[in-house]
This record gives C-alpha cells, structure tokens and sequence, in this order.
C-alpha cells in the first residue's frame, strides 16, 4: 500500500470546495436544543433550524414544566395557594407572595397597615437582590465566567439565613397572609439586614470590575440579541429586559403599590437593548434595591403587622383562639372555608425581578377563588426568542438566554 | 506473566507495596468516591442541587462535584424538581443514556412522591418511570440533606457485588 | 372619570360597549365581532400600547355564553390599566377573533388559552398546544375537567411501552381540603373540591403501579 499521499495547492483545493458545493446540495439542519440542556436554565427546548452556524428559524417549546398551577387554585382557599406562588418565580418567592397578597387584598378591599406594607417592601427587594444575584451567576457562566458565580453564590448564601430566620424556610417562604403577614420580624433582624447591605455593596463592584470590561464577556454579549423600543412594547416585555431596551417603565415607580411612593430610588434605562445592557441595567438594580433596603429599615414604622378588625378574611391572634369562644369559631371558619372574598374581578401587576407578575382573580364569592389566572413574566418575555434569535450565530443562545434571566416555573405554570 | 518460573510466594522486595483485597472491595471505593451526577433540574429543586454545588456546601467533599450535562458521563442521576407528564419520557430517555452502573436520586417531594402538585400534568413520583435508590424528603431539600442522600448512596453503592455483576454483562 | 371617558369613546366605535363590574381598573364588555375593533382604537387612540395578558373564562357548564375572552391593557405613557371582556359565540367550540395582528405578544397568550380552554382564535398564525403537549385530548381549565385529569396514553409510545407508565389522574386523597358555606353542619366539613377518587369512589381502572 502506497503512503504517499498527493499534494495539494491552494487554489485547488478552493476549486475542489466549490465544486463540491456546486455538486452536493446543502440543507438546513434541525437542532433540538433541550429541554435538559445547561444554558436553557431549567427545562426550555429551542427547536432550530440552522444553516451552518446560522439560526434561520426559532421556536421554542415551553411547557415541560406546566403543573397546574391555575387549575389547583380553583381547587382552594386563597391562603392555601401562597405556598404555589413561591413555587413560581422560585428565585424570589418573597416578591411573589407580597404581589399575591396585595392582588387579594385588592379585591377584598382591604388596608393593610403601614408596617405590613414596608416589610413587604423590604422583603421584595431582597427577593429582586437574590434572583438577580442567580441571573448574573448563571448568566456568566453560561458564557464563561466561573468566579462570578461563585461570588454571588456566597451572597445568596447570607441572603437566605436571613430568610430562613426571618420565615423559617430558605426560599420557598410562604411569608405573606392575605391582609397581612406570617409573622413580625425577629427582634435585631434590621440590623443582620444592613450588615448584609454594607457587605454587599462591594462585591456588586468586585462582580463588575470581573465583567463589565472584559474583553471575552463583552465580545460575547455586546450587539447581541438586541431588541429595539418598540418590539419590546409590542410583545409585552416587562422588567429589566424591557427597560434594557430603553423604555422608562418601572411599576414601582409609575404605578406605585405598598407604599413604594415613600422611596428614592433610579430606575436605569439602557440604551441599545442589547445582551450587555441587560446585564448593566440587573446590576444597577441590586444597588438601587440596596438603597431601598436602607431606606425602608430607616423609615420602619411601628404598629401592627396586619390587617385587624376582619373578622372573615383574617385569623385571629392565638392568644384569643384559645380563650375566646368567638375567635376559636372565626378560626375554625377562616382555616376550613378560606377567607371571605367579595364577588368582583381584579388585576394586578406587581414589579417582580423578573418583570410585572401579575394575578387576575375572578371571584364569585367565598373562599376559593373561580378563576386565578397568573401574568408569568418570563412566559412574556420568551415570547419574543423566535424574532431576535433569527439570523443570530449558535453560540449566542447562551449569551441571549442567559441575559433574559427566565425561569420555567412562572413561564409554565 | 504467569508462567512456571514465577515466584508466587513470598518477595520481599514489595512487601509494603501491596495489599490483598476482594475485587468488590476495590471497584466499590472506587466508584462511591466519584459519583458524577447527572443534574436533573427541572424546578426549585435545582436551585438548592445548585447550592450544594457551590461555596458552602461544597459537594465536592465527597467526590460528586463533577456536574455532567452529559448524560453518557455520569453515573447518578438528580432528579430535582416536578416531573410532568410532558417531561417525563424526556426523563426516561436521557437515564437510557447513562452507561450502567448507574443510580438515580428522586430530590424533594416533587420527584418523590408528586409532592403538593396533585394535578392533572404532575407525573405522581419520578419512580413510576426511572428506578430510584435514594428519596431526600423537603420541598425543597437543604443542601444538607442532599449531601446526606449523596452518603446514603455511597454506603449503597459499596455493598455492591459489583465483581459477578460485571462477569454477568 | 375615565372609565366614563373611555365608554363613551368606545361606544362610538361599538354601541353595545357597556360597563364591566371591575374592582380596579376600568373594565367594558363588547360584543365578539366588535372586539378587534375597539382593542384597535384602545390602542391607537386612547394610547394603551402594551397588552399586557389575554386570557379566557369558562362561566360554567350549564351558563351560556360559557366561555369569555378577557385582555388586558397597559398604557406605557399614563400607566392606566384597562380590561376588555367579550362572550364567546358559541358554548362548544367556542370561536374568538385573534388580536396578533395589534400586538405580537398576543400569539402566546392566546395558544395557551386554546391549549387550556379550548378557544379557538381565528385568524390566528399557528394555533397550536403550548403548555400541555400536542397529542393532549383535553382542556384542563374547563369546570367539568377534573383537577386530577383523566387517564391517557403518554406522548412517547416508545417510553410508554417501555416502562409501562401511563397517564393517571392523580389521587385526590390527602386534600387540600376545603368546606363548603352551609347552614347544614354535615355539609360543611373540609373535603376535597376534586372527588374524582377518595374514600367513597373507587380509584379508576388500570392504575396499579408496574
């Protein structure tokens, strides 16, 4: 056998490549990229069609994580479904119990008082500083970076003892009763709170120093994905993707709920709409929440933490449930037949890390409510991935992904 | 070699260097210090499988940190978080694709047992499709916990007659 | 008021617009084949730019109209929600006029609306299942499907045979446990809104574990 082998010259194999090209057709190819796949963050499927490196065509398949969620909360009272919303966007229960309750609360058309509100806010900026914190970390190391990862995973750490002392559960907290709380504060929680904040602040600076002018992350993310103004509007994006985009947006701010009106804080805009702005604009976020933190524990007033005085929605204190005949039967009544919501239809849109959840109850009366349909912000907010992955490369799904900050829980239900 | 000629007796020039144990013995330790999960993660589960990954917990400690996406490396699959019945063959085919030996952890009470989802789209229990060794009770776990199921494996895997059973394949 | 604003805007579009009872944001029911048109002017006109949810109603089996399509609106500029209600025509294959072509986010509300109601949108682009898979016979949110399902096969024929593993509904057992508002104390002890199998009705055939 001959092990010579023939020489090739450039031109020839250039006109050989042709030729090929010329002899072979070529035809798209189909990439089912999930829904167990690292960077689809959960259970996300793409299914593509590429020509070469190239996405000509996007279309994700959801679903894979649908429970029935709606369907179960026909099924109850509306205090046994706040376990469900921690369940939703599980990267921030404590933002989606507050949005919840006050969605009830709305309907039932009751004042929660002021230290029940500033604890909600305090607790759903925390939320929004710990779901940011995962949608950094796993951003980045979607598209290389270990180290970030490993910071904000040691933040996230200190967040939940804080949760965990302050609710009795790491992350799935269950915290908000409707018209009030699970329970007040511990005594010297403000202060471990604050202590968290004066920590924090830097490690947001070292996260940035890491990232914001590296070479490899801005390459990967800079003129990526981008989603113009008016597309974002159009397809009903909300929260930092939406505001990456440049649309001045924020519903804290513009359509202000448990008392967020009594609060300084930024709201940034980015410019482009692009991979990167959307992990300037997170970033920015964790230090205006931290402002807020600070000024909400300053600003802590006293009194009770819920809602008295209704005697069909809310438990009565314990104390009295085991002395008083009247409040043991209003006990009894409010834990079996759920609270007694008036019939009416409410909507409401609460700011949450990820974007505006939001809760349309139909009540007919009663305790269980007719229909519970949940706004997921993420389901909006991938509804978009078919128009701005076209004509992007393979290797920037990651990148566009990671940068939406998404998770399946509140996108399936 | 084994011929006539060798010496099987006793040689002083590698005493010290080697010990006489049951193949078993050997191929179990081997296999219970480096279990590379398989991470399932299809709900909150995740995060806490997530957590046990990273700084405080450190599941390296006990040789299981290598995270493979892959399901044709890793030997122990973590099933975190809600199965539904859109998910579940998708489950199924991806533990076809770990080479045996291979063992699976059914994380939270989702996986276990369909948990506080008793609904029309939750499969009721990972086990009605993949076999589970190991079942960590909590919605979701603490990362101790699963660091504990990881030991309960461990402890399962070495009693293992893991010699007849690759003379048997 | 802009509720008052609104109607009297709107009823110029569509006459029989009227008032929706709404405890928040101003609500108005129209008639099905007027609705594109006064979601057009809602946006167009009065600046509601964003549509926020679109989502649908089942009034119960018995009610007719049964099912009704809800949108919801947001205004980027004033920050004011409002919510537009239309009855579907017919109570079986309930039919409904798609709104993708006003907004784009439209596109997947409205499949998970037919994926889990059953409404079917004309004139939609690609109406397909998007929550539950394609195969799926059912519309779970409708009121006469059971909270625990009925028994199919799986989508993977494959994986079915395999294992053996079906669709189950799912046991209803252990709650959550609701009471119901009665006079009569027999009636009112917490039990399960779902009683497709407990204690009293057998379990369905074929769910015995392999």
């Amino acid at each position: 056998m001959s092990t010579e082998s023939k020489e090739y010259t450039m031109p020839d194999a250039a006109s050989r490549a042709a030729a090929a090209s010329e002899e072979f057709e070529t035809e798209k190819l189909e990439l089912s990229m999930g829904p167990s796949h690292p960077s689809t963050h959960g259970v996300l499927r793409l299914n593509l069609e590429l020509d070469g490196e190239i996405i000509q065509k996007c279309d994700p398949v959801i679903g894979y994580l649908h429970r029935g969620d709606e369907k179960i909360a026909e099924n109850m009272t509306y205090n046994q479904f706040v376990p469900y919303t921690d369940r939703l966007d599980y990267l921030a229960p404590l933002a989606n119990n507050a949005i919840y309750a006050i969605a009830v609360e709305k309907l039932a058309g009751i004042e929660v008082p002021e230290r029940c509100q500033a604890i909600r806010v305090l607790t759903s900026e925390m939320a929004r500083i710990s779901a940011h914190l995962l949608g950094l970390g796993a951003y980045t190391m979607d598209v290389g970076a270990l180290t970030a990862f490993m910071i904000t995973f040691t933040e996230r750490e200190k967040l939940y003892s804080l949760f965990e002392e302050l609710t009795g559960a790491r992350f799935t907290t269950s915290y908000t009763r409707v018209g009030g709380l699970l329970k007040d504060m511990p005594e010297g929680w403000t202060d471990k709170v604050l202590h968290f904040c004066e920590e924090f602040l830097p490690l947001v600076d070292d996260v940035e120093s890491l990232l914001s002018r590296n070479r490899i992350f801005v390459d990967r993310t800079a003129d990526i994905g981008i989603i113009s103004k008016e597309d974002a509007i159009a397809y009903g994006l909300t929260g930092p993707n939406l505001r990456a985009s440049g649309v001045d947006l924020d519903l804290r701010r513009d359509a202000p709920y448990s008392g967020y009106e009594n609060y300084e804080f930024e709201v940034p805009i980015g410019e482009k709409g692009d991979c990167y702005d959307r992990y300037l604009v997170r970033l920015e976020e964790m230090r205006q929440s931290v402002r807020l933190i600070r000024q909400v524990i300053a600003k802590m007033p006293g009194g009770p933490y819920r809602a008295e005085n209704q005697k069909r929605i809310i438990l009565p204190h314990k104390d009295k449930t085991l002395t008083s005949m009247e409040e043991l039967i209003q006990n009894f009544m409010i834990t079996t037949e759920g609270p007694q919501i008036p019939e009416g239809e409410v909507y409401f849109e609460g700011e949450a890390p990820k974007g505006a959840l939001g809760f349309f109850i139909h009540s007919r009366g009663g305790g269980v409510p007719y229909r519970l349909k949940i706004r997921g912000p993420s389901f909006c907010n991938l509804s978009i991935l078919p128009k701005i992955c076209v004509g992007a490369m393979v290797s920037d799904i990651p990148a566009i992904l990671g940068s939406f900050d998404f998770v399946m829980g509140e996108c399936d239900r | 070699m084994v011929s006539s000629n060798t010496d099987i007796g006793y040689n002083s020039k590698v005493e010290g260097g080697v010990i006489v144990s049951k193949a078993d013995a050997v191929i179990n330790w081997i296999r219970t210090n480096s279990l590379w999960p398989m991470p399932m993660g299809l709900a909150c589960c995740a995060i806490e499988l997530m957590a046990a990954g990273a700084s405080k917990f450190d599941i390296a400690r006990f040789g299981a940190e290598v995270m493979r996406f892959s399901p044709r490396q890793s030997d122990v699959m973590i099933v975190a978080g809600t199965v539904t019945y859109k998910m579940a063959p998708v489950v199924r085919r991806i533990y076809d694709q770990m080479a045996a030996p291979k063992w699976a952890i059914a994380m939270g009470a989702c996986a276990s047992s369909g948990g506080m989802y008793r609904s029309y789209a939750t499969m009721q229990g990972v086990d009605r499709i993949i076999p589970v060794d190991v079942y960590v009770s909590g919605c979701p776990p603490r990362p101790e916990a699963l660091l504990d199921a990881l030991i309960k494996l461990q402890d399962k895997v070495g009693t293992e007659a893991s010699t007849s059973n690759l003379l048997k394949a | 008021m802009i509720a008052q604003e609104l109607l009297a805007a709107l009823q110029g579009v569509a006459p029989q617009t009227s008032e929706r009872p709404s405890a928040d944001c101003p609500a108005f029911n129209c008639p099905l084949d007027s609705l594109i048109p006064v979601l057009r002017a809602l946006r167009d006109n009065h600046g509601y730019d964003m549509l926020v949810d679109a989502t649908g109603l089942d009034n119960g089996v018995e009610s007719s109209p049964r099912f009704t399509v809800l949108y919801h609106l947001l205004s980027t500029a004033t920050h004011s929600y409002a919510r537009i209600a239309a009855d579907c025509a017919d109570d079986e294959t309930p039919l409904a006029p798609s709104a993708v072509e006003l907004w784009p986010a439209a596109e997947w509300h409205e499949r998970e609306c037919f994926d889990l109601l059953g409404i079917k949108y004309e004139n939609h682009p690609d109406l397909r299942r998007i929550l539950m898979w394609d195969e799926y016979p059912h519309h779970p949110l409708r009121k006469d499907f059971p909270l625990a399902g009925h028994e199919e096969d799986l989508w993977d024929q494959e994986i079915s045979d395999e294992t053996g593993t079906k669709v189950i509904s799912a046991p209803m057992m252990g709650g959550p446990f609701v009471a119901k508002s009665s006079k009569f104390e027999n009636e009112r002890e917490p039990r399960a809104k779902d009683e497709s199998w407990n204690e009293k009705n057998p379990k369905p055939e074929g769910q015995s574990r392999k």
